[in-house]
């Protein structure tokens, strides 16, 4: 099991390198530096004094190098320029500081558009970003796993019908549209049925929940929070469903459900102690894939509901071509879908017996 | 409930039930007017081929039809109760504790994420309301009831943990937690070798002894029928044909089709030269073409029209019988002593030069550790110095069970695989290290292979004429297409198919015309060697014969040397000319069939034959029963291989079975024996089977 957990941790890392240097390589394309010099040098700069720019803030040299030295494996550009002061990715106040100075290090580069380093950006939103997650999680496994387990017990019932209907419909669905719909229904003080129960005198606010979730980053609350994280959730209800559906179904026809079935099981302790387990391994890896695709379902529900978190600022480092913080991102980004696999596979293991790792 | 029951009455009493399935196409009866007792620690047998309704029968008495089954006529009475009108409920608490079943396939009918002991465990959790120390403790002794080593580990693995023979004991061990009354035993060991088959029908035979407990045994093995039961139970096509005590139907049989079904097994007395088997014409019905009248009455010899097939025909008693009855207008007036008219001689093969020969052929497979890779790298031993030649027109029948390298063997052959060491002549060319993409057409086609499971091997999306023509292709065969579609239908004719089936899907075709259309495609190149890798043993019996006829005529008149491999012992008998015993990737004995079917024998191959069934009631043989299971061969042990299970290794002086490998010797007639016993001792062996 450990040989196996240093095993994967090495293809992690692997798998870490090849991606960030992907977006790296992506996000240091000539044309991206030369819209970064004139942004923050100026927009009427010639042609030769962005190219002098670029090398003088040490975007020159090749890709290779720059990714070296972003990671901190090779040491930090420094240059005097000709104004006599020294530059340099590891220097600060005009100090050479350290050799090597990357991502390794522990220096993210700084934030262009939040003027402050990445990491501390990156970190702050994230922990917001993880409440929402956390709280979509919450809502969505154990939502999903209840439908499809009820659904794929008896295939073809009229209970599987209805919740398959649910769960199509759901699924199909993007945020962006389910979002605005739930608004819509719920967050409009003239349309939906918040005015309707406001008449009726069944709340006291103007809407049933909050149209945005800027007020849950200080004090989450049911009135703010609801609505992003059913916009994200419902999504991931249908489709964890349908999974688990379809696993459950094959279980229920399964042969060793037929011997518990004619042991004098009853129905309930059939699904609850035989079938249960071994249909949960299937939805086990898709609900483990749900992290990283959360992380991209938050781009667009964190913008709608503007709640500053992790897909927000990805938006706004995306948006602003702030390379640093996009790289940031990056590479969380990069870490929660490697760590969520190999949870995956190492809670694979337990569930499945038959599979033993070397 | 169990307590105040009449002993005398029969425990299960199935009358006129029938059973239909509801599908789209409308109702499909499956069960017709079937009537059973079973008696108190009775063992009825039901015997049939595939889709006669026999598994129906046996789950409609666990009330478990699925959506679409349904009774919809008579009644099933366990212990006096009539089951068709029970609630769940009720059904439940009967289930599992005063009738319980074993299944087909053991593997797939326990719980791959559940330990053996929880699953046998909740049996009595269940029906006593036992606790759970108690009731693991229970389980820890049904376990060592059932003959299971280490009933500790037992309880605490899972099941892919173990063999097949012991997955197979566990479910015995499972149903006969709560002691039921009725055990309903579904082709309990169908998936499993002969001698491990035969351990598992002496377990079930003493626990139904001990325990008194009831049986309705299901297979379609007759041998197997004999071995364990009372009575039985003749069907076909979803009726009961013909029902008494064991020995008297078989004996005595009052029905055309269980006669018929008798001329086409291999019993020892069949002979492919001189008394060929007969094959049954014609095909089984399906549910909804079912003729009117006598359903076997189309494929019947002694068939009167306007008679048998005017109306229903009901059972009738034979007299002075054991309740012995029979489904047939015309029992007392046919000849059963009669012997059948049509049996053609036919001239023996000759047997020509050597077209095949191997020597020191060995075959090792390395494997790595676990999954992931790492661990220490095993090897495989799965062939071992095989040595043999086989000549033109000649049948070589390859015998042994699952694991014992006789597959690996043909895939060295074929070109799959390539040897480790040693050689393979073909003709006069070296194939031992020349895979199958490297070798020329002609060697291709000149070794061709049938295949066990004519199910999976045919392309579901082409038509047969267009897989044969294919095949010709490949094999570079005909001038053009004019020429390969004319081929095409000589082969159609060859293996007895009508020319138009070249238009049909497989999903159109039966099990045995499947299997000839495989026929006909590894015969498409003009094939010489043919290696039919348990061709018939995914077919009902009475097509087994036809298919079997088939080959041997093809080979007849190609002069084709067969390599027949099979664990059929009784098949390998009828039609091989020499045979080959394999255990754990070594020839243990090889020699022409008479030499190898009588003593002297090798311990390995004396005990398979006194493990295959036979269902002959004049014959006698002896039981020896095989303990534990096959060894590992990535572990064989030291010197024999056999030594771990054999019962003459105390026979053998100075332990030298432990030490040493021993030499394969020559005895009379070029028959072979790798063994260390003594030629007194060889000599001084009785024979397995004795016909009285």
């Amino acid at each position: 099991m450990l040989l196996f957990v240093i095993k994967r941790f090495g293809v992690m890392v692997l798998t870490a390198l090849a991606l960030t240097f992907v977006v790296f390589y992506l996000t240091n394309l000539p044309p991206n530096l030369e819209k970064l010099a004139r942004t923050e040098g100026s927009v009427r700069m010639t042609d030769q004094a962005v190219a002098d720019w670029i090398v003088q803030n040490g975007h020159g040299g090749s890709v290779f190098g720059r990714y070296a030295e972003w990671l901190g494996v090779a040491p930090g550009w420094a240059l005097t320029d000709e104004k006599g002061v020294l530059r340099g990715r590891c220097v600060t106040n005009q100090v050479q500081t350290a050799t090597y100075c990357g991502v390794l290090q522990g220096n993210w580069g700084t934030s262009t558009v939040f003027k402050k380093p990445v990491l501390d950006s990156v970190i702050e939103k994230l922990g917001q970003t993880a409440y929402l997650m956390a709280a979509v999680m919450l809502v969505m496994v154990p939502t999903s796993l209840l439908i499809g387990v009820m659904s794929g017990m008896r295939e073809g019932s009229k209970t599987d019908r209805v919740l398959s209907f649910f769960s199509i419909a759901t699924t199909a669905t993007p945020e962006y549209v389910s979002g605005v719909v739930l608004v819509a229904i719920f967050a409009s003080a003239t349309t939906g049925l918040s005015p309707i129960l406001a008449e009726w005198g069944w709340i006291d606010r103007k809407t049933l929940f909050l149209g945005t979730a800027t007020s849950a980053q200080d004090n989450i609350t049911f009135w703010n929070f609801t609505l992003p994280v059913m916009t994200i959730a419902t999504y991931g209800i249908g489709y964890i469903a349908r999974m688990t559906r379809a696993s459950m179904a094959e279980v229920m026809t399964a042969q060793y459900i037929r011997t518990a079935r004619l042991k004098g099981a009853t129905f309930r302790s059939v699904v609850l102690k035989h079938a249960l387990r071994n249909a949960l391994i299937a939805p086990f890896t898709v609900i483990m894939l749900q992290f990283p695709w959360l992380l991209n379902g938050v781009v667009i529900v964190e913008t709608l509901f503007n709640y500053k978190g992790f897909g927000w600022t990805l938006v706004q480092a995306a948006g602003n071509n702030d390379i640093d913080l996009l790289l940031g991102c990056a590479v969380v980004a990069v870490f929660v879908v490697l760590v969520t696999q190999l949870i995956s596979d190492i809670g694979y293991v337990f569930l499945n017996p038959r599979i033993r790792l070397a | 409930m169990s307590d105040n029951w009449d002993a005398s009455k029969p425990i299960l009493q199935i009358e006129n039930l029938s059973i239909s399935f509801f599908t789209r196409l409308g109702e499909i009866p499956a069960v017709m007017d079937f009537s059973c007792n079973v008696m108190a620690g009775e063992a009825m047998g039901l015997v049939g081929e595939s889709g006669c309704g026999k598994s129906t029968v046996a789950l409609a008495v666990m009330r478990d039809l699925g959506k679409n089954g349904r009774i919809v006529g008579g009644s099933i009475k366990f212990k006096g109760r009539d089951l068709t009108n029970m609630s769940q409920e009720e059904l439940r608490h009967l289930r599992g504790s005063e009738m319980a079943m074993i299944y087909q396939e053991p593997m797939a009918s326990l719980n791959p994420a559940m330990k053996i002991g929880a699953q046998l465990a909740e049996v009595p959790m269940i029906h006593q309301g036992m606790g759970k120390t108690d009731a693991w403790a229970l389980a820890r002794q049904i376990v060592a009831d059932v003959r299971l080593p280490d009933p500790d580990r037992i309880l605490n693995a899972y099941p892919h943990q173990l063999s097949g023979g012991q997955q197979q004991r566990i479910v015995i061990a499972m149903a006969l937690m709560s002691k039921p009354a009725l055990l309903i035993l579904d082709e309990p060991t169908t998936a499993l070798d002969v001698t491990v088959e035969a351990g598992i029908v002496d377990l079930v035979k003493d626990l139904g002894t001990k325990y008194g407990t009831s049986m309705l045994f299901i297979s379609h093995n007759l041998g197997l029928i004999l071995d364990v039961c009372d009575r039985l139970c003749v069907m076909y096509s979803g009726e009961a044909v013909e029902t008494g005590n064991v020995r008297e139907v078989f004996s005595t049989m009052r029905h055309p089709y269980t006669q018929a079904l008798f001329r086409s097994i291999p019993l020892p007395s069949a002979d492919k030269n001189a008394s060929p088997l007969i094959a049954i014409p014609g095909n089984f019905p399906l549910p909804h073409e079912r003729p009117n009248g006598c359903n076997f009455g189309p494929r019947c010899d002694y068939f009167e029209k306007g008679r048998c097939n005017a109306q229903d025909i009901p059972m009738s008693a034979v007299p002075n019988g054991d309740r012995h009855a029979s489904r047939c207008l015309k029992w007392s007036e046919i000849d059963w002593a009669a012997p059948p008219a049509l049996r053609t001689q036919k001239p023996k093969t000759p047997i020509g030069p050597v077209v095949l020969k191997m020597e020191d052929l060995k075959k090792y497979y390395s494997t790595g550790g676990g999954a992931f890779g790492g661990g220490a790298k095993k090897v495989v031993k799965a062939n071992e110095t095989l040595s043999f030649e086989a000549h033109e027109g000649e049948t070589l029948a390859i015998v042994g069970e699952s694991g014992c390298g006789k597959s690996t063997f043909a895939k060295v052959l074929m070109g799959l695989e390539t040897a480790t060491s040693g050689s393979i002549m073909l003709f006069d060319e070296r194939v031992q290290s020349t895979p199958i993409q490297k070798r020329n057409t002609d060697t291709v086609s000149s070794v061709q292979m049938v295949f066990q499971n004519p199910f999976d091997t045919l392309n579901p999306s082409m038509s047969v004429g267009r897989q044969i023509i294919r095949a010709l292709e490949v094999f570079k065969i005909g001038a053009d297409d004019a020429a390969r579609e004319a081929r095409m239908l000589d082969l159609l004719d060859l293996v007895k198919l009508p020319r138009a089936f070249a238009n049909r899907m497989p999903r159109q075709l039966s099990g045995g015309q499947k299997q000839r259309v495989g026929i006909a495609r590894a015969f498409a190149g003009g094939a010489k060697v043919v290696v039919a890798d348990e061709p018939v043993s995914a077919l009902d019996v009475s097509v087994q014969a036809a298919v079997t006829d088939l080959l041997m005529d093809i080979q007849r008149e190609n002069k084709t040397t067969l390599l027949f491999i099979s664990h059929d012992l009784s098949i390998v008998r009828y039609l091989s000319d020499r045979v080959m015993v394999m255990y754990l990737g070594h020839v243990v004995e090889m020699g022409t069939t008479d030499q190898v079917f009588q003593p002297p024998y090798h311990p390995y191959t004396e005990a398979l034959l006194s493990a295959v069934p036979i269902a002959d009631p004049k014959v006698t043989r002896k039981r020896i029963v095989l303990q534990g299971d096959i060894p590992s061969a990535v572990n064989p042990p030291p010197g024999c291989p056999f030594q771990t299970r054999c019962r003459w290794k105390t026979q053998v002086a100075g332990g030298l079975c432990d030490t040493q490998m021993p030499p394969l010797r020559t005895l009379a007639g070029g028959h072979q024996i790798k063994c260390h016993l003594d030629d007194k001792i060889l000599a001084e062996m009785e024979p397995v089977i004795k016909m009285a």
